[in-house]
């Protein structure tokens, strides 16, 4: 992995590296440093095989990181590519050409973070959300609890599932937290 | 548009859908359909009985679990997991636990290594078991579905007693597994792999001697070996294609490496292989078990000791942890911040690629009549998908 790094580091700006694993390595580049590192990986160091692409929200920092996972499996190893795009600008070039897999992907991220990959097939068909009106939700500032309690209604007659009360009420066992 | 979306629009040689020519119709196959697995849509623009085109669909049983681990400690995240993927959870708790232990640095004792392996090979013959329920009856061998159902509750007969559950075991823990086996265990077990391998003859002279099934599968649904890294294709839908991936060999962790056994491979890579491959990685997983009965330390601890679960904090870091589950490559990417709570988890299952782009670009140029069993042959499962 060493070895590898350090021919890419000639070829390309790389910015920090996590050597992760002897196998594993995350290195964080420019978003115009991706495309032809990614085409550099598959068409000259046998990363045949795109394992995932996802993001994380960085949203103290006003960030979203992208990474691309890439395997390598000729030689056992992986090499995980960060990008990092702006929360309020979020848009990312597409790399379907290279994986027709990360169209689905694509696909995702942008229901979900609201990040765009122009040109992307289907980007902007529904995903797996239908009719959503919020902000993408996915993202840290989302509120699942909020949601739900401004969205749906809770049901009259319910009764209460909690065990302690259950024990109290219908088999007459005191005890339990309340 | 970008270069990406000019070189597919250069290479796609299917001629434009016109459907206002006539000639066309739209069919929806699922989410209630006989042959879709899970829950799962497929458009089909047919003309004739030949299909055209298929997009899928998924959404229909979406729970935000990704969303919902954020929200929670590490510890609670572990009853989440396994829900992901429900005919094989355990892989799901064990890249999960293996995550959060390289992560923070936890060392995993030697004989719960040996009872995650046992766990996991029971687990993808449970799985197989399914599958093979499942592909026959798309062709109306109905009778395998119930041999096969029937087998595999002995299977979850044996889960139930060593982890107290029949389908969520939970039994895997970060640091270690929850406990040891129970007494008569290996007994018990020796004879559902007995009936498992006698249902398993029943099955081979039945459907893969038919010559229906071999009519109906043979040069069907065929994947070029070529598209296997191109769509990201691993587990027995790669080995179909005879390529030995996998990853028990190709990234060996728990006892693997000290377990004798070599990837089941086909060459025809159509419906029938990829039965086939399966089938025999069945026969595999129980020599497996046998292996791991016979030589897995008895005695020791099953648990690390570890720090109390409601105050776990883990550095910032970021790992992605893979294993070979019946369906392929199953793997976790796990991000974390320093606190107490997960800033990310995203899991990898195979279904996203086989049971999207993958079968996507297959289902073109069939017959209709064998979409419901193309789907099954790739074996998917649409949680995955959506998690």
């Amino acid at each position: 992995m060493r070895t590898l790094l350090a021919r890419l580091k000639e070829r390309f700006a790389l910015g920090p590296i996590t050597e992760q694993r002897p196998d594993l390595a995350f290195v964080t580049v420019e978003r115009e440093t991706l495309r032809p590192l990614l085409r550099h990986l598959r068409d000259a160091e046998g990363f045949t095989h795109l394992v995932l692409l996802t993001a994380v929200d960085w949203i103290e920092e006003g960030l979203f990181q992208l990474t691309w996972l890439v395997h390598d499996r000729r030689r056992a190893r992986d090499i995980g590519l960060r990008v990092m795009v702006a929360r309020d600008a979020p848009v990312m070039d597409a790399v379907h050409d290279l994986w027709p897999t990360a169209a689905t992907y694509q696909r995702e991220l942008k229901e979900m973070f609201g990040i765009d990959f122009p040109g992307s097939p289907r980007i902007d068909e529904e995903f797996i959300l239908e009719g959503w009106v919020d902000i993408p939700p996915y993202r840290r500032d989302f509120d699942t609890l909020k949601f739900s309690e401004e969205t749906f209604e809770h049901r009259a007659g319910r009764g209460t599932t909690d065990p302690a009360t259950h024990m109290r009420e219908h088999l007459g066992i005191q005890g339990g937290s309340k | 548009m970008t270069a990406g979306a000019d070189v597919l629009a250069a290479t796609d040689p299917r001629p434009p859908i016109d459907l206002s020519s006539g000639k066309y119709l739209k069919l929806w196959q699922g989410p209630q359909h006989p042959g879709i697995t899970g829950n799962m849509s497929i458009e089909l623009t047919v003309c004739g009985d030949e299909v055209v085109e298929g997009k899928t669909h998924v959404g229909y049983l979406h729970r935000g679990f990704e969303k919902l681990m954020e929200r929670r400690t590490f510890i609670q995240v572990f009853p989440i997991v396994c829900r992901v993927c429900v005919p094989e959870p355990d892989f799901n708790e064990y890249c999960y636990a293996a995550a959060i232990e390289e992560l923070a640095g936890i060392e995993v004792p030697e004989r719960a290594r040996w009872i995650r392996t046992l766990i996991l090979e029971m687990g993808r013959i449970n799985s197989y078991l399914m599958y093979l329920g499942g592909q026959a009856g798309a062709f109306g061998l109905g009778v395998i579905g119930q041999w096969t159902t029937h087998v595999r509750d002995l299977m979850l007969d044996r889960f139930e007693e060593m982890t107290g559950a029949r389908i969520y075991h939970m039994f895997i823990l970060p640091g270690g597994v929850r406990d040891g086996l129970p007494d008569g265990f290996d007994r018990r077990m020796a004879e559902t792999l007995r009936e498992i391998e006698r249902t398993m003859a029943d099955v081979e002279n039945v459907m893969f001697h038919n010559a229906v099934f071999k009519k109906r599968t043979r040069g069907v649904g065929v994947i070029p070996v070529d598209l296997v890294d191109t769509y990201g294709i691993t587990g027995p839908n790669a080995r179909a294609a005879g390529l030995p991936n996998d990853v028990r060999k190709d990234h060996p962790y728990l006892v693997y490496p000290e377990l004798r056994f070599e990837p089941v491979i086909g060459h025809e890579s159509d419906m029938y292989a990829r039965a086939d491959v399966r089938r025999r990685d069945l026969l595999v997983s129980i020599d497996l078990i046998r292996q791991i009965l016979a030589r897995m330390p008895r005695s020791g601890p099953t648990m690390s000791r570890l720090p109390n679960v409601l105050h776990w904090k883990i550095p910032r870091g970021e790992t992605y942890v893979r294993g070979e589950c019946s369906r392929g490559e199953y793997g976790y990417y796990v991000v974390t911040d320093g606190s107490g709570y997960p800033r990310r988890i995203n899991v990898r299952g195979p279904s996203y690629t086989h049971a999207m782009a993958l079968l996507e670009h297959l289902i073109p140029g069939t017959n209709i009549s064998d979409v419901a069993a193309l789907m099954v042959s790739l074996h998917t499962y649409p949680p995955e998908i959506e998690r």
